[in-house]
């Protein structure tokens, strides 16, 4: 790795780190997401610090090419990011169904009590 | 014994009231689940007597009749019957349906379009559907069910709660539920009944749906499979 090509990489991840920060910061984000997005900041400064860790696990993985190991990891990084909101999506979906019946139940209440249509 | 009925219903302003006027004759009372309709299906089913609960989005088939189950519960119903609003059910057989549910026979009774012969008996390629899922229904639980698409059922208090409680699929609860119940030892039994073919336009599984349907529910049948029993039914 050049020391251009480290120096970008650098860059990229304190950009990164910063607008999460600022994300957080002003409440864009929730503090649970950005573990994730600062886990990844905080990856690519090591990689791009620790080139040796880079090669290293290129070795581990069994690639060729270092930048191979690189989009590997951001592949399988974007993957589990999107189960995980597939996961969550899912939770929502559940909670938004159990507050519409809720809220269908309790404006039915009032409604019933004044017999404006079949008693129980 | 108080019983119920609860209507699913999504922009059925032309036909609910009259559903509701037919079934109030056989139930101690109505209740129409107005899933996120767009027209005045709500105030059409509240004038013709019934209790309305308005979903304020719409979840779906399956989330709505929930909120039936989940409002049934609230209100100590006993034995309650679900029919569509689309008029394909016909509430004159709601006494047949509810009748070995109150003699305590079975836990559920489906509806089925098999058992009576004056009943439309669907296209081709549902009935193909169905024989898939009454199949999958057999190797998943022995039982042989021969309308497992039917949405028009009766049930007892206990399976009122089972299924009010917990998970419930958002759009088709059909052969799944069926597969669920029976693996909880509920007794699920089967009455000839009268189904009509339903109006231009408003079949759930139309376009893509039955696609979807089908791979959705093969897959929901083998995961309800795998899963251990929640339990609910007699032992």
């Amino acid at each position: 790795m050049t020391p251009r090509q480290r120096m970008f990489a650098l860059l990229v991840a304190a950009l990164l780190l910063i607008v999460i920060v600022d994300l957080v910061r002003r409440r864009r984000l929730r503090e649970e997401f950005s573990i994730l997005w600062l886990g990844v900041g905080i990856g690519v400064a090591v990689l791009a610090a620790w080139y040796d860790l880079q090669l290293w696990l290129t070795h581990l993985i069994g690639a060729i090419s270092s930048s191979t190991t690189v989009f590997l990891f951001a592949f399988i990084f974007l993957a589990l990011m999107n189960l995980h909101f597939s996961v969550r999506m899912s939770k929502m979906t559940d909670q938004i169904k159990s507050l519409a019946q809720t809220v269908a139940i309790l404006e039915a209440e009032p409604s019933e009590r004044n017999g404006e249509n079949t008693a129980v | 014994m108080k019983t119920a009925a609860i209507i699913p219903a999504y922009n059925e302003s032309q036909r609910v009231a009259q559903i509701v006027s037919a079934t109030s004759e056989y139930v101690d009372v109505v209740a129409v689940v107005d899933d996120g309709s767009t027209d005045s299906t709500a105030d059409e089913a509240q004038s013709a007597g019934a209790t309305v609960l308005k979903l304020p989005v719409n979840i779906g088939y399956g989330g709505a009749l929930q909120a039936g189950y989940r409002w049934a519960v609230s209100k100590g119903i006993e034995a309650l019957v679900q029919l569509d609003a689309d008029g394909q059910h016909d509430p004159h057989d709601i006494p047949a349906l509810l009748k070995p549910v109150i003699e305590d026979r079975c836990d559920l009774a489906l509806g089925s379009r098999f058992l009576k012969q004056d009943s439309w008996q669907a296209t081709f390629s549902r009935r193909l559907g169905m024989k898939f899922f009454s199949l999958l229904i057999r190797i998943f639980s022995g039982r042989r069910i021969a309308d497992p698409t039917t949405g028009f059922q009766a049930m007892n208090h206990r399976v009122i709660e089972r299924v009010a409680s917990g998970a419930y699929p958002d759009d088709f609860p059909d052969a799944d539920v069926i597969v669920m119940l029976h693996r909880e030892r509920f007794r699920i039994e089967e009455v000839g009944v009268v189904m009509k073919p339903p109006p231009a336009g408003k079949s759930m599984h139309s376009g893509l749906k039955p696609l979807y349907y089908i791979v959705k529910m093969t897959l929901a049948i083998l995961v309800v499979a795998m899963r251990r029993n929640e339990g609910g039914g007699d032992p």
